[in-house]
């Protein structure tokens, strides 16, 4: 019996009714001898409402031939929960966490069932975020640090406890859900589709051109028109862009938590240039107002495009030379190297994506596994790996592909004559009915997933959102065991992990 | 590596914004708008219709910049009736002055509502709490702009504290989402008087997206007198200096 769907990240929508239904023993059996292998991992699990009770969705990602597995099953009224993948594949806990939390299914075997984001409309209220389940350790020589909600920077909230021998974590445990907004819910609140593209933008604020294209790519496989070629290279500027500033923004995030204040001034200057461009191009320093769906109403014009390229060659030169000057900076070294470690078999573990999986030598990159707009056609992405699995590769990665991205932006604009007649975007398009569409985008940070269903009128009924860091908070978690707690800083940093992202 | 060092202290040169207060921002940047009534009310009533946050009335026609996220969609769907300038300046003392009226040309800054303590107080130092509370971290960002090496707003004398029992005031952020309306509360009141209140972003504002999500709990407003509001999608580091600056100043 097929067991999957295949499709990939550039064609258009699936319909519902060309997924099959399977058994769950027979998915559950295939997976726990298919994720075993690191081509896979998991992108999306979710349950919604069915006729029938629940209705599970399931999206495996295959990096090496950019194949894409969705497959669906409906449990028996009578089932009596559902034996756990965690249980097998780390990959699938927030997964399974978050049908636990809203729907209350119990998965059998799931080593800590844990509440993941307190959404509002959690089965058992009674979990609330004062009574979470911190993990315990018992022992005369330890003691617990808590921190948060409120973080002593500017910076959203979540709330971590250290189990810590002395000055060594033996164990951090973080627990979110103080960011839960009810995006899910609200996005399909009205048919508004300039609200929907506005409420992805707002999912992560930091990844607004990522979410946003993740909304713009998920409704346009719904639709029937074809995206201009130009657009297409636009979006791929303005993710670039992004990817760039916030980069730069880590970068000087680190050397401020080591107390290094030449790479923290120059890297705000640097920053400020970058966001300042995205600024100058759609008139918001992060790229909202940017992305739409079937168009833009901020089209590139030659002045423009002259800017950008005059800005980025400006930053791409001194980002280097602040670059190489932090290669042989002995200080910095002895901090960054060989602390917080993630192994590449703990990543693939855990199912890690992104600038962090890279800097564990892990190959999650959507713009080269699963790539979809002018990744897909123009150009041919390489991605950065670091194989020292520390801090010093999470910064290194970033180094590298803040140059990356800076000659991605450099080549294609030079020579580049837009035409400034890009269409305006199209919020009243008919939509497939009856489908699933996802999207795959790679933000700064890594993968980015969303997923909606559509009723038999073409209107999104359910949507489903995945930041990175969904994956990510717990590579940071387990970055820290045997670290001294003052290193816990610059691990955060290194992740630099979104709360609201993960808590929606 | 000294080179290296100085190499990049010459790339660098001199960030700083000498004065922060007469910064003209880009063309494209959208800031106060300009409102104008024209007889016909089509073009008003689709930009009406599709504005994601309610954030305009045609009847007489009006624009809540506490509401706005200032997408600029309006403005394409009726171009004779709104148009976005790029003035920063927004900051109001009074959550209706956020009002923007048709024929209004400058936001409104009412200074016969500032408490003249704050000015006693805060006008040569204030260190502010900053309370994320549903806030999309590109306000917390901007925010932290505010005291980097471009902005420097320390320069005066303001910046932000990690201890609320060192602040003097508290700035929100973030439509105050549920899981968070408790912390936010208890930090306000761990602040000693005099303290000052500050709402940053016209999610905190007016719950922006998520004015209607059961996960916001808005509470919060309703029990303690703000002294700032300040819009914007995020609120631009300018207009949040403007804002600090005015609510400081003595009053001649």
């Amino acid at each position: 019996m097929k067991l999957y769907y295949i499709t990939n990240n550039t064609a258009s929508a699936v319909k519902i009714a060309d997924i099959p239904v399977v058994d769950y023993t027979e998915l559950y059996n295939d997976l726990a001898e298919r994720m075993t292998n690191s081509r896979y991992h998991v992108a999306h699990y979710f349950a919604t409402e069915h006729e029938m009770g629940l209705k599970f969705y399931l999206i495996i990602l295959d990096d090496e031939c950019g194949e894409v597995l969705i497959s669906s099953f409906i449990p028996d009224y009578y089932t009596r929960g559902l034996a756990s993948l965690t249980a097998l594949h780390a990959q699938f806990h927030p997964f399974e966490r978050e049908m636990y939390e809203l729907y209350g299914i119990p998965f059998n075997n799931h080593p800590w069932l844990k509440p993941l984001r307190f959404s509002h409309d959690r089965r058992n209220r009674e979990s609330t975020m004062d009574s979470y389940p911190f993990y315990q350790m018992e022992g005369d020589e330890l003691h617990e640090v808590n921190v948060g909600p409120i973080h002593a920077g500017i910076i959203e909230p979540g709330a971590f406890r250290f189990i810590c021998s002395g000055e060594q974590v033996l164990h951090l445990e973080i627990a979110l859900g103080y960011q839960h907004r009810g995006v899910e819910g609200e996005i399909i609140r009205d048919d508004n589709k300039l609200r929907q593209t506005l409420i992805a933008e707002s999912i992560a604020g930091d990844t607004a051109v990522g979410h946003a294209t993740a909304y713009a790519e998920l409704v346009e496989k719904l639709g029937e028109e074809r995206i201009d070629e130009e657009l297409k290279l636009e979006r791929m500027i303005a993710l670039e862009l992004e990817r760039i500033a916030m980069h730069i923004a880590d970068t000087g995030a680190l050397a401020t938590d080591i107390g290094f204040q030449l790479y923290q001034v120059a890297c705000e200057a640097l920053r400020t240039v970058t966001i300042n461009t995205t600024q100058a191009w759609c008139g918001n320093r992060f790229g909202k107002s940017m992305i739409r769906p079937f168009g833009t109403n901020h089209p590139l014009t030659q002045a423009k495009v002259d800017t950008i390229i005059k800005n980025i060659t400006d930053v791409r030169r001194r980002y280097n030379e602040l670059r190489e000057d932090i290669l042989q900076d002995n200080t910095l070294l002895a901090r960054f190297e060989q602390c917080g470690l993630v192994p590449t078999e703990e990543m693939q573990r855990i199912g890690g994506v992104g600038m962090a999986a890279r800097s564990s030598n892990l190959k999650r990159d959507i713009r080269a596994t699963h790539p979809s707009g002018y990744y897909a056609t123009e150009l041919k992405h390489e991605p950065v790996l670091k194989s020292h699995c520390d801090v010093m590769s999470r910064l290194a990665t970033r180094l590298d592909e803040v140059l990356q991205s800076a000659d991605y932006v450099l080549n294609t604009l030079k020579g580049y004559k837009p035409t400034e007649k890009l269409r305006a975007p199209q919020y009243d398009a008919k939509l497939q009915a009856d489908a699933l569409s996802f999207s795959l985008i790679e933000g700064w940070r890594g993968e980015i997933c969303h997923v909606a269903l559509t009723d038999n009128e073409g209107r999104i009924t359910k949507y489903k959102v995945k930041d990175p860091s969904v994956h990510n908070w717990l590579g940071l978690a387990i970055a820290v065991r045997s670290e001294g707690i003052s290193d816990f800083p610059i691990n955060n940093k290194s992740f630099n992990l979104s709360y609201c992202g993960h808590d929606l | 590596m000294i080179f290296g060092k100085a190499k990049i202290l010459r790339s660098h040169g001199w960030q700083y914004i000498p004065d922060l207060y007469s910064v003209t921002l880009t063309e494209e940047f959208r800031g106060f708008p300009l409102l104008t009534e024209t007889d016909d009310k089509q073009d008003l009533e689709r930009a009406a219709k599709i504005c994601p946050t309610k954030a305009i009335t045609t009847e007489p026609l009006t624009l809540d910049m506490g509401r706005c996220l200032f997408c600029g969609e309006c403005q394409k769907c009726a171009p004779r009736n709104i148009k976005f300038t790029n003035e920063h300046r927004l900051a109001a003392t009074r959550r209706e002055d956020l009002i923007v009226e048709a024929g209004q040309t400058a936001p409104k800054f009412d200074t016969s509502v500032v408490r003249p303590e704050i000015a006693k107080y805060f006008g040569k130092a204030l260190q502010l709490r900053e309370v994320s509370a549903g806030g999309d971290a590109s306000i917390e960002m901007e925010l932290g702009a505010t005291g980097n090496v471009n902005f420097d707003f320390g320069r005066y004398g303001v910046g932000f504290t990690a201890s609320p029992r060192h602040a003097d005031g508290l700035v929100l952020t973030g439509p105050i989402s549920a899981n968070m309306a408790e912390a936010l509360d208890i930090c306000y009141n761990s602040i000693a008087e005099p303290k000052i209140l500050v709402v940053c972003g016209s999610e905190a504002v007016s719950g922006g997206l998520y004015a209607d999500s059961p996960a916001v709990d808005r509470k919060f407003l309703d029990k303690y007198h703000v002294d700032l509001w300040l819009p914007g999608a995020p609120t631009h580091p300018l207009c949040f200096i403007e804002g600090i600056t005015k609510l400081r100043a003595k009053k001649k």
